[in-house]
Formats: structure tokens, C-alpha cells, sequence
């Protein structure tokens, strides 16, 4: 009870604090509107607006049809460029993809011969390279068995296979960026901002105030876990309602609820990470560094940029030990799929016993450490 | 002083902070030569003059002519620089603490320009007349107060000024360092005639050495002239006196001669007792082997310098340090820093200001009576009662940062006092309080300890105070000399004073080990020579080489920053990846045929797949796509063989949890691809050759990675993304932390532009930088087997350039930013948005849209990451990249420049 008083005044106390700086107020709308508004709204992974060119050697009707089908918004228009431009072409990275239709192509499509065409592919793109290449073969086919097919040589697969996605019919990527971009920033924020308040008070002085006081370390350590927590799920849980949902028009089929339940978890263990690195540094440039790879690993490896999938199998398995891994896994369910606690209770459990290592860690070198300071 | 020349002429000053007025239409003139003292309490505004007159603050009403011209031109500053030095308050406050003696003086003669052979002589003249030469390769922060002191004298003292300004020297250090220290301002008088002299003071013993004195108070001068004019005036016997009868009749209320009664002795266990204290840190010994008794009501007094021991003892007797060897008692009980109960009857009160700033004075109070648990209805009584007693009533509302130290420092001993402890710990708590002050406060501790049966153990610097404890306790350099009542210390020693007796055991206990002075010889005076041209690299580089020094003092900054990078190289070079293997899928087979199962194998032979297992119905599918088990599910429609056979063309379905559209797009491709093979083996099987499901083949060539391996086109990014990230969060903190801890004093007071000192300050990281480039190029090759396609100079140029833009960008956030926690925010999160997004390394530069593209674009990340994969990936040569190499020096200058204007060369 007087444990959870004091806990309660300081972390009123944590949250003037914030107020009270309005340079760190500012950025803290930055990265919740502007940032999560810019990154969503400008990448892309799927075929967008790329830069195609064909090298037509072929000259016939078949090959102009080809190279009129390259439409936006996937495609800009398809430029047409001579063989000797291709490597410089490429080099310099103007087109993504060059597409060489060879001479005598449409007399030996006609013949049935199965004519190759070559696609010229910018590989160091990985996503569009992928998708692209998937998306101009799917394109130069359709165009061909339609070109085809008006002259009567039909050519029918036995089966086919019918993709339909749920959960994001058209698969854009704005509704992933989106939502990732509004975690990902909340993991940057919460490790920064509790780790340098806690860092703050000792350079100031102040943390010592508390400590000859009758407050133990536990207590100061919950306090700005949940002041620093109540505004970050605050501002992350305004920016899924007034940017994502209102501004961006991305629909968010889940329970804002659940999400905000599970954020509010997932905060007191980003938070304890935070508070944790702050008791290994002892001055603001080393806990600045110390930061970075912790957060450049929690906000490019949780799932939320590339897919956990992809990882070679050692660090997958380590990548279980971030909280934000679990908490990616478990906001993709709740606000795409409309999962509820049923389904993603794990996820959180998960959360809970990692950040309370932390928290375990932090406090065993908290006295330690903050009385250190001469 | 009428026919005599003039060195300083202020006229008509005015000059506020924000709502507080420091100085009220002052006018003051400094002759040649004169040796002129300021005296009053902290907050008249003594520093802000003496700012002012060095011109390291901008004018805001009034003339300050300096050395014959105007101080407001800065043309007339920047030539006047070379030839004044300015010593700013608090102690070593312009050192920097990691380097030695001899590499802080040394600093100072390359900031003014002096050659190698003229700057060692200098050097070791001044050590040796200080008596520092034995220390010289001692760090700042090992010094004693009274050697820190002489220390930043000797660093202002190194280019031969006209003008010495030097404010409050000698708060905070030892009697004996002060007459040390007072005997070496003497020997420099003596020496360099001419040289004109501003001191301001808090002690006003001092102030009788000056050749005239000007007694201030709330930004005014009460009186100036020489000591004996002031004093016959009043008909005061001292200086503090005469300085009482100057000032109004309503701030002389209460003071009078403090009176200390006899104190009962109770028997019964000592308050504090502590057994062999002794503290080391690493190789120091802050403390050794401390030993006292306090009893109970008793007013304990620790007399010694700064850095002796005293606060670091007292920390040890609140718990805050654990001590080395050694015990503490509170109430005749082992101190234990996890009991709440008796940190309940302790108050304690540091010696810099450690309440919260960001909280109003009510606030701050409110929350200790709240943490103190005071029941609810006593809290506002002893609130206000606190408010009333210690004269806080006018300034409830305003924050502690704005308000004089003598208040906060009244508003600290509220707090302490608040709970009602019954042992009072003390650091310092009378620093920088004007004497009128002081006499009232500790009347309240004398009421405390003879009425209450307070403890308290106190620290203080003034003899004055040390004369009202019980007992007192001398203290250096970590050990005890003499423990006793002030009168058996003063006859033990047979001294007159207090003061001349603490000399005594002083000199006595240093020995030779700061007294080996030798008088300065005569030289003649050379000129260090202003600023000429638009750039010294010699300048440059004394700044450089500073920031170079104290980073190579901390190892552990330096260790994140070369192995973070390396770290991040392994773990985000093989960890992003969009070679998307092991889908898991489920298959929902309706038709359980000879086809169905062959069309099942497939999936389940096929690398990019993994089993979840076999379904019976699609509503058990949905329910594990909605869990996120699997990322595609396979539903085939019943009698999928028969129309298979009978040329019916069935429809599988493939269903995608689009959540995660890299995943599901890959996941579609590959399924289109694994069920063409499937098609293709049928009919294989049934005719015998291979079918041609589409008239014409598409043969990608994947360029600059044929295997198109995530492994060889993600690296050269993170090798961007790290060069970038490391170097601005280095040099983020760099202004942003010389404001906070006053070394940017340096900046203003020293004839050097901004730019020297910005470009200085990067210099070092630039070259941590490139080591890190280096290394982590080395696995590029050794561990991620790429190879070096393009032109290496093109890489190395590209690096270099890109690494300067990044430090420059640091410190334009840094000259940005008022705090180092949003300088540090501000680094991790402006940078890494467009890095990761917009720079090319995840998503080609080609499909950003408007916003995106802009800031993508706006941003140095792009450009590297041009040369990086074209170096790595393409084969490029520096004639295919040199385009980028401009824009990252265009980048590099601009932000320099930004950096250059947003850097203020005078405090406001």
C-alpha cells in the first residue's frame, strides 16, 4: 500500500518531468505523426512505379504489345533502349529491370518454338527484384496467351491456382509499414527515454536525493516504468486511431483495446531493458551508444521489417529472447487478423517474463551503480 | 585614478534573466594596473559583470569598453580575446577532467596560438611557480580544490594577459590553499606590472588585499573604494561587517552574533559513530581509515577542502556508498541502506542542488511530505510552516532552476528538515549564502540541535562556522588530522585564530606536497597573436587533440562505439533477409485423391515450405491463419483429380495472411512456382515429356548478385546504416554536454571561431569512424565473402566524406538541442527513419513516393549507399560515383555551416 503511494507520487513527479521539456515533447509528436505518416506512406514492398526498359530487337507486333502492358501504377511506362546501353543503363541504376525481346521473337512464338526472353534484373534491390520479376512474368504471359489466344492457338494450364489473401485483400504494404512503424518507434522510445531519465537523475543529483529517502530502488524503477509507459502507449494508441486509421484510411480490424492491454505490457518490458542499460552506463554519450544496438536489433529483427522466417536459425531462436519480437507476432495478430487474448496469450506471456529478467537485472545493479557516481 | 589609463569602463548596466534582473544601470571603471575585488553573496550579479567585461556574455542595455574599444563589436572582441583570461566560478569548471595537469595547460597555449618550444617553457614556469610541477601527469579530476584552482589559474595565465578576471577562485577550497593561493596572485602582481585585476569574491577576509573593493547586492553597487575607506565609513572592524552596514535596514534584520548554548549531555549510544571508514575507488583512496563519535544533539563540524573526503564520508554514513573497509552506526545500529526505517530519521542534504528543478518549490516540498508518508492532514500544516520558516512563502511557484543559490539552497535544508529526522547530514550546505543568510540558518540549526536534540553533522568551508560546532574535525586528503572542540584545535596549536590553526595542521600534514613554490622569474611579455585568417589548423587542432585525449580516456565510449558496430554487422547483416524459407502451411485436401497427394508432396518436398499438417475443414484454417501458425493454407476442391484428368481445369485455392506483405508476397511466389512443378510432373508422368505450360520462357538475369542472395546485397547497407548512426550519436552529445558541464566557458573566453572548434571536435570521431569503417570492410569480406568489385579509393573517399557529414550532423542536433536526452533522442530517431527506409538499402530509392522521396533524398544515407553497393555489388569505379562523393562534401559543408550558425560564441 505505501509501496504503491510512492510509486504512484513518483511517477506523477516522472510525468511533469516530460511535460516539462518541450524540445523532447515535439519529438515525441514527430515520431508518433510525421515519422510513422512518412515511412508508411513512402515505402513500398510491392511492384510500384518501377523503372522497366525493353530492348526490342524484334520489332513486331507481339513485341510492342509486350512493351505497351507495363502499366501504372506498377510500372512507369516501359522505355526503349539499344543493347549497348544496357550496362551503363543498369550501372547506374536507372532502371530496375530490362526486359531483351530478341529478333525473330513473334515468328517463333507462332511456330511454337518457345522463345526466350531475357530479363535483365538489378538484384541489390532484394524486394523489388523478387516481387518484379515475379510481377513482368506474370504480365509478358497473360499478354502473350491473350496475343495468342485472338488467334486462336489457345494455350490453357490443367489447373490453376487461385491466390487470395486475407486480412489485406490487395497486400498493400502501407498496412503493414504502417502499423510496424508506429512499434518499431515505440521500442526506440521507450529504451531511450527511460534509460537517459534514469541516467538524467543521477548526473543531477537527484537520484541520490531519493535514495536517502524511505523509498527503495523498486519502487523509483516502477515509477517511471509507468509514467514513461502510460505516455508512450498513449501516444502510440492516438497515432493508430488519428494517423493510421483516421489520416491514412487504413482499416484496423482488431481491438484497439487488446492492442493497448498488450502495449501496456509490452512497455513495462521495453522500459525495464531500457532502465537495465542505463545501470551498465555511467554517463549519457555511453548510454547513447550502449542504445544503439539494442534498438537498431529490436526495430529491424522483431518481424517487423523483414520476416522472422528469413533468419538463419541461431539467431532466430535468440530473437525469441526480445520482447519485441513477441510483441510484433502479437500486435500483427490483434490488429490485422482480430485475434483475442485466446490466440495470443502466449505472445504476452512471453513479454511478461522477459521484461521481469530485466527488471531483475536492473535492480540488482541499480544501488549499485547510482550511489557509484563520485 | 584620473590621469590614469583606463582598462575597463562599463557604463549604464543592465542585464536580465528572463524575468529576474542580475544587474540594475551599474557603471564601474578599472583602472590600469588596479586590483579590483567584487564582494557580495551569490546571485547580485557579480559573475554576470564580470561575463560582461570578458565578453563571453552579449550586452543587453549599457556600454562595455574593454581595452580601449567596444565590447558589443565583435570585431573589437575577437582582437581583445588573446588579451584577456577569464577563470569562470566553481571549481575546475573550465578543466577537463580526464586530461592531466600538464595536457590542460597545454591545451590552453595551442588555443592561443603558442609554438611548441615557447608553450613547454611557459608551461613548466607556471607548474613550477604553482608548485604543480609533480603533479603534471595527474588527471583534473584527482586534484585537490585548492590545486584545481591553481591549475585553471595557471590555463588562464599562459598568454601573458592585461585583463585577469577570475570569479570566486577560491570558493570552496581550504584555508591554506587559499593563502597559497592569494600569495601566487601577489607574486603575478609583482611580476607583470600593468596587469589589471577583477576578483569577485564570497569570503571578505579577502577582499581586504584588493586595492579597492565594490560591495554589491541585488544586482546594485552599494558602495566601491578601498578596504580602509569602507571600513572607516561603517566604523566596522572587518570587511563583513562594513559590508552588513551597507546593506538596506530590512536585510540586516536577525543578523547579529549567533550564540551557541551549552549543549546537555545525555548519555546513551552515539548518533554516528564510524569505525575505520575507508573508500577506494579503483586505485584512490577517497577516505582512509575515518573514525568519530557523534552524540546525541551534538553540532559536529567538517572542515577540509573539496575533494578531501568529507562528501564521500557523509555518503557513507547515509548508505548512498557501501565503504570499502570499515563501519558506520546510526543509533548505535550497523548502517544498513536497505532500511527504510532508519533513512526515515535521517535527513541529508547534498552538496550540489539535488531537488528537481522541473518541479515548482511547493511541488518539490509536497512530494518529500508525501514520500516521507506524512498523514494527509499534516502535510499542507508542515508545508506551509516550512514555507513560512524558511522564507519560501514569495517564490512557491516558481521553479528552483531560476532561483539564486542562496534560496535553493534554503529550500534544500526545507526538505531535509521536512520529515523531522533526528540526525541532520549536511554537505556544504552554506555555499555561495550570503552572510546575513547564513547567520539566520544556522540559528535554525542551533534551535534544532539545543531544543529538538537534533544531530547534526555539518561540512562547511567558513571558520566562522566551524567556530559555532561543538566539535569540530579537520579533514585532507582523505584522512583526519584533528578531531576536538575549536577552542582545544586553536590552543593546541597556539594560533589566534581558528583559521591560522587549521593553516598550521594543514602544512603540517602537506609537507612539501603542494608548498614547493619558486618565485616566477621575469620574462619578457610576447604577445600570443589574435585571430588571423579564416582557419588555424593549429587551433584546430588543439581542439582535436583535446577531444581526441579525453576520448581515449574512456575506454568504454570507445568500446561501444567500435564493437557496437560490429555487433550489429553480424546480427543485422545475416539477420535481414528476404530469402523467406520455411512457410509454414497447412493443406485442406477435400478431394484426398492420387493427385491431391502428389500436389501435397510438392509443397512439403520444397525448401520454402514447412508442414503445419493436414486440415480436415476451412474453418479450422482460419482459425490458424488468425493465430499466425501459418502464413498460407492450400484448400483443394473435392474431385480436384478427376477435373485435373478430365482437362477441367480446376481451381486450387491459396489462401495468404497478408499481414506481412513481404512474407505473403513471397510466400505467393513461391507457391505459383512449386505448383507450376507440380503441373509440370503430372503431365510429365502421364505423356512422358516435358509440357510447355506457356509459349514463350523469361529468363531473369539477376544482375550484381546472381545468386540473389539477401547475404550479399544487405551488408553494404548495414555498412551504411553504421557509419551514419555511430558518428552523430557521438557527436550529438558534444556541445550539448560542454554546455551542461561548462567547459563551453572555453569557447567564449578563447580567440578561436566556431568553426575551428566544430571542426576540431569531429576530427576524433571522424577517425573512430573510419577505424570502424575499416573493420567492419574486413567483414564484408572475411565473413560475409563479398568481394571488392568496384574501386576501393571510391569506397575509402566515399567513407570519409560520409562519416564527416554524419559528425557534422551531430553537431548540428547538438548546437540544436537544450538537453543531452533529447540530443540523444534526437540522433536515434532522426536518423534511423530515413536510413532504414529511405536510403535504399531495404526498399530501391525508385518506388519511394513524394514525402519519402524527399527526405530520402535530403539525407546523406542515400549516397553512400550508392557507393557502397556500387562498390561492393556493381563493379562501379570512382567516374561512375563521383556525383555522390559531391554530394556528401556538399553535406558535410552545409551542415558545418548550420552548425556554425546555430552555435552561439556568447552566452545570452
Amino acid at each position: 500500500m505505501r509501496s504503491l503511494h510512492n510509486i504512484f507520487r513518483l511517477g506523477l513527479k516522472e510525468l511533469w518531468s516530460l511535460f516539462r521539456d518541450p524540445v523532447l515533447m515535439v519529438l515525441v509528436a514527430y515520431t508518433f505523426t510525421a515519422a510513422v505518416y512518412a515511412v508508411a506512406h513512402g515505402v513500398r514492398t510491392e511492384v510500384r512505379n518501377a523503372a522497366i526498359a525493353v530492348i526490342d530487337e524484334d520489332r513486331s507486333t507481339v513485341s510492342n504489345r509486350v512493351r505497351e502492358a507495363f502499366l501504372p501504377p506498377y510500372f512507369q511506362r516501359a522505355a526503349l533502349i539499344g543493347i549497348e546501353e544496357l550496362d551503363a543503363a543498369m550501372d547506374q541504376g536507372r532502371y530496375s529491370f530490362v526486359l531483351h525481346i530478341p529478333a525473330g521473337f513473334e515468328a517463333d512464338l507462332l511456330a511454337g518454338h518457345q522463345p526466350v526472353l531475357q530479363l535483365n534484373v538489378d538484384a541489390t534491390a532484394m524486394t523489388l527484384a523478387g516481387n518484379g520479376t515475379a510481377y513482368v512474368t506474370r504480365i509478358v504471359q497473360d499478354e502473350l496467351a491473350e496475343y495468342l489466344s485472338v488467334r486462336g492457338a489457345e494455350t490453357l494450364l490443367p489447373a490453376s491456382l487461385v491466390p487470395r489473401a486475407r486480412f489485406n485483400p490487395n497486400l498493400q504494404s502501407q498496412w503493414f509499414f504502417a502499423v510496424m512503424q508506429v512499434i518499431g518507434n515505440v521500442t526506440i522510445l521507450a529504451v531511450v527515454l527511460s534509460g537517459a531519465a534514469v541516467i538524467r537523475e543521477r548526473e543531477h543529483g537527484t537520484i541520490e536525493h531519493l535514495m536517502v529517502m524511505p523509498v527503495t530502488a523498486l519502487e523509483i524503477m516502477l515509477s517511471k516504468i509507468w509514467a514513461n509507459g502510460l505516455v508512450i502507449v498513449s501516444a502510440a494508441v492516438l497515432s493508430l486511431l488519428l494517423v493510421v486509421e483516421s489520416l491514412m484510411g487504413i482499416p484496423v480490424p482488431g481491438s484497439i483495446a487488446v492492442f493497448a492491454t498488450g502495449a501496456a505490457i509490452y512497455l513495462f518490458s521495453v522500459t525495464s531493458l531500457g532502465i537495465m542499460l542505463a545501470t551498465f552506463a555511467t554517463t549519457m554519450p555511453q548510454f547513447g551508444l550502449l542504445a544503439i544496438p539494442v534498438f537498431v536489433v529490436l526495430y529491424l529483427l522483431s518481424g517487423g521489417v523483414t520476416p522472422l522466417e528469413a533468419m538463419p536459425e541461431p539467431l532466430r531462436s535468440l530473437m525469441q529472447l526480445s520482447p519485441a519480437t513477441h510483441f510484433t507476432s502479437f500486435a500483427q495478430a490483434v490488429l490485422y487478423r482480430g485475434a483475442g487474448f485466446s490466440l495470443v496469450w502466449k505472445d504476452l506471456l512471453a513479454v511478461i517474463c522477459i521484461g521481469t529478467v530485466f527488471l531483475g537485472l536492473a535492480l540488482g545493479r541499480f544501488r549499485k551503480t547510482m550511489a557509484a557516481a563520485r | 585614478m584620473s590621469i590614469e589609463a583606463v582598462t575597463a569602463d562599463l557604463a549604464r548596466i543592465s542585464h536580465r534573466y528572463g524575468a529576474i534582473l542580475a544587474l540594475d544601470d551599474v557603471s564601474l571603471r578599472l583602472a590600469q594596473g588596479d586590483m579590483v575585488g567584487l564582494i557580495g553573496p551569490d546571485g547580485v550579479g557579480k559573475s554576470t559583470l564580470l561575463g560582461l567585461m570578458a565578453g563571453i556574455r552579449r550586452i543587453q542595455h549599457g556600454r562595455v569598453e574593454v581595452l580601449g574599444g567596444d565590447m558589443a563589436n565583435p570585431a573589437h572582441r575577437a582582437a581583445s580575446y588573446p588579451r584577456i583570461a577569464y577563470m569562470p566560478q566553481g571549481l575546475g569548471r573550465n578543466l577537463y577532467p580526464t586530461l592531466s595537469v600538464h595536457e590542460n595547460v597545454d591545451f590552453f597555449g595551442r588555443l592561443f596560438g603558442q609554438g611548441r618550444s615557447e608553450r613547454e617553457e611557459r608551461i613548466r614556469e607556471l607548474l613550477e611557480s604553482t608548485g604543480l610541477a609533480p603533479f603534471a601527469a595527474r588527471p583534473a579530476d584527482k586534484l585537490s580544490g585548492g590545486m584545481k584552482q591553481k591549475l585553471s589559474l595557471c590555463c588562464a595565465l599562459i598568454h601573458d594577459p592585461d585583463l585577469l578576471i577570475l570569479d570566486e577562485p577560491t570558493t570552496g577550497v581550504d584555508p591554506l590553499s587559499r593563502k597559497q593561493f592569494w600569495e601566487l596572485i601577489d607574486r603575478i602582481r609583482a611580476r607583470s606590472q600593468g596587469m589589471t585585476m577583477a576578483i569577485a569574491t564570497a569570503y571578505m577576509s579577502e577582499a581586504e588585499r584588493f586595492d579597492h573593493v565594490v560591495a554589491m547586492d541585488e544586482g546594485r553597487i552599494l558602495a566601491t573604494g578601498t578596504p580602509q575607506d569602507l571600513r572607516a565609513e561603517t566604523g566596522a572592524d572587518t570587511l563583513q561587517e562594513a559590508f552588513i552596514a551597507f546593506l538596506p535596514e530590512e536585510k540586516r534584520e536577525g543578523h547579529g552574533s549567533v550564540h551557541l548554548p551549552p549543549r546537555d549531555r545525555t548519555e546513551g549510544p552515539a548518533a554516528i559513530k564510524a569505525e575505520g571508514l575507508t573508500k577506494r575507488f579503483g586505485d584512490f583512496t577517497a577516505v582512509e581509515n575515518v573514525s568519530f563519535e557523534i552524540g546525541k544533539g551534538e553540532i559536529f563540524g567538517f572542515i577540509g577542502s573539496n575533494g578531501c573526503g568529507k562528501t564521500t564520508t557523509m555518503k557513507m554514513l547515509t548508505g548512498l556508498l557501501d565503504p570499502t573497509e570499515g563501519h558506520a552506526r546510526l543509533f548505535g545500529k550497523p548502517m544498513d541502506s536497505s532500511d527504510l526505517a532508519t533513512r526515515r530519521r535521517v535527513g541529508y542534504m547534498s552538496q550540489s542542488f539535488s531537488l528537481y528543478s522541473e518541479l515548482s518549490v511547493r511541488q518539490n516540498l509536497v512530494l518529500h511530505a508525501q514520500l516521507f508518508q506524512l498523514p494527509a492532514a499534516r502535510q499542507r500544516a508542515r508545508v506551509g510552516e516550512l514555507l513560512e520558516r524558511f522564507e519560501l512563502e514569495d517564490i512557491v511557484d516558481s521553479r528552483p532552476g531560476n532561483l539564486p543559490l542562496g534560496v535553493r539552497q534554503r529550500l534544500q535544508l526545507a526538505v531535509a528538515v521536512l520529515h523531522e529526522p533526528e540526525v541532520l547530514i549536511l554537505d556544504e550546505p552554506t555555499s555561495g549564502v550570503d552572510p546575513v543568510v547564513r547567520d539566520r540558518f544556522w540559528e535554525l540549526l542551533i534551535s534544532l540541535s539545543r531544543e529538538d536534540g537534533v544531530t547534526i553533522f555539518i561540512s562547511t568551508h567558513f571558520m566562522n562556522e566551524a567556530e559555532r560546532c561543538d566539535r569540530i574535525s579537520l579533514m585532507h586528503a582523505g584522512q583526519v588530522l584533528a578531531v576536538g572542540t575549536p577552542d582545544a584545535l586553536r590552543r593546541e596549536r597556539g594560533a589566534e585564530s581558528l583559521e591560522d590553526a587549521f593553516i598550521e595542521y594543514l602544512e603540517e600534514a602537506a609537507g612539501d606536497d603542494e608548498d614547493a613554490e619558486t618565485p616566477a622569474p621575469d620574462r619578457q611579455k610576447r604577445r600570443a597573436g589574435g585571430r588571423r585568417g579564416l582557419i588555424s589548423s593549429a587551433r584546430v587542432w588543439a581542439f582535436a587533440r583535446r577531444e581526441g585525449i579525453e576520448l581515449k580516456r574512456d575506454p568504454i565510449r570507445l568500446a561501444f562505439a567500435l564493437l557496437g558496430p560490429v555487433i550489429l554487422m553480424i546480427a543485422v547483416g545475416f539477420g535481414i533477409s528476404f530469402d523467406v524459407e520455411n512457410l509454414s502451411y497447412v493443406t485442406v485436401d477435400q478431394d484426398r485423391s492420387a493427385e491431391s497427394r502428389a500436389l501435397g508432396r510438392q509443397f512439403s518436398s520444397s525448401r520454402y515450405f514447412q508442414t503445419y499438417g493436414e486440415l480436415s475443414s476451412a474453418a479450422e484454417m482460419a482459425v490458424l491463419l488468425r493465430g499466425g501458425d501459418v502464413t498460407l493454407a492450400l484448400v483443394i476442391p473435392p474431385d480436384f483429380g478427376r477435373d485435373l484428368l478430365a482437362g477441367e481445369q480446376p481451381e486450387v485455392a491459396l489462401w495468404l495472411d497478408g499481414s506481412n506483405t513481404v512474407r505473403a508476397e513471397s510466400a505467393r511466389r513461391y507457391a505459383e512456382a512449386t505448383f507450376n512443378g507440380f503441373l509440370v510432373e503430372m503431365s510429365q508422368a502421364e505423356s512422358g515429356r516435358v509440357p510447355e505450360l506457356y509459349p514463350a520462357t523469361i529468363e531473369p538475369r539477376f544482375r550484381y548478385n546472381q545468386s540473389f542472395d539477401s547475404a550479399d546485397a544487405i551488408p553494404p547497407g548495414v555498412l551504411m546504416m553504421m557509419l551514419i548512426m555511430i558518428p552523430t550519436m557521438m557527436t550529438a552529445l558534444g556541445v550539448v554536454r560542454e554546455k551542461e558541464m561548462g567547459s563551453i566557458t572555453n569557447l567564449y573566453a578563447a580567440p578561436v571561431r566556431k568553426l575551428e572548434f566544430l571542426i576540431g571536435k569531429q576530427m576524433p570521431y571522424i577517425a573512430v569512424a573510419m577505424v570502424s569503417f575499416f573493420t567492419l570492410v574486413g567483414m564484408l569480406l572475411v565473413v560475409f565473402g563479398l568481394r571488392i568489385e568496384g574501386s576501393l579509393p571510391a569506397l575509402v573517399t566515399g567513407a570519409l566524406l560520409y562519416t564527416s557529414a554524419a559528425t557534422a550532423f551531430g553537431l548540428v542536433i547538438s548546437t540544436f538541442v537544450r538537453s543531452q536526452i533529447a540530443a540523444i533522442f534526437g540522433s536515434a530517431i532522426i536518423v534511423i527513419i530515413p536510413t532504414v527506409n529511405f536510403s535504399g538499402m531495404l526498399y530501391p530509392v525508385s518506388t519511394l513516393d513524394g514525402v519519402a522521396k524527399l527526405i530520402g533524398e535530403a539525407f546523406p544515407a542515400l549516397y553512400f549507399q550508392r557507393i557502397s553497393t556500387g562498390v561492393f555489388n556493381k563493379g562501379l569505379s570512382l567516374g561512375d560515383l563521383y556525383l555522390n562523393h559531391l554530394i556528401l562534401a556538399g553535406f558535410c559543408g552545409g551542415f558545418l555551416v548550420l552548425a556554425t550558425l546555430l552555435l552561439q560564441k556568447q552566452e545570452g
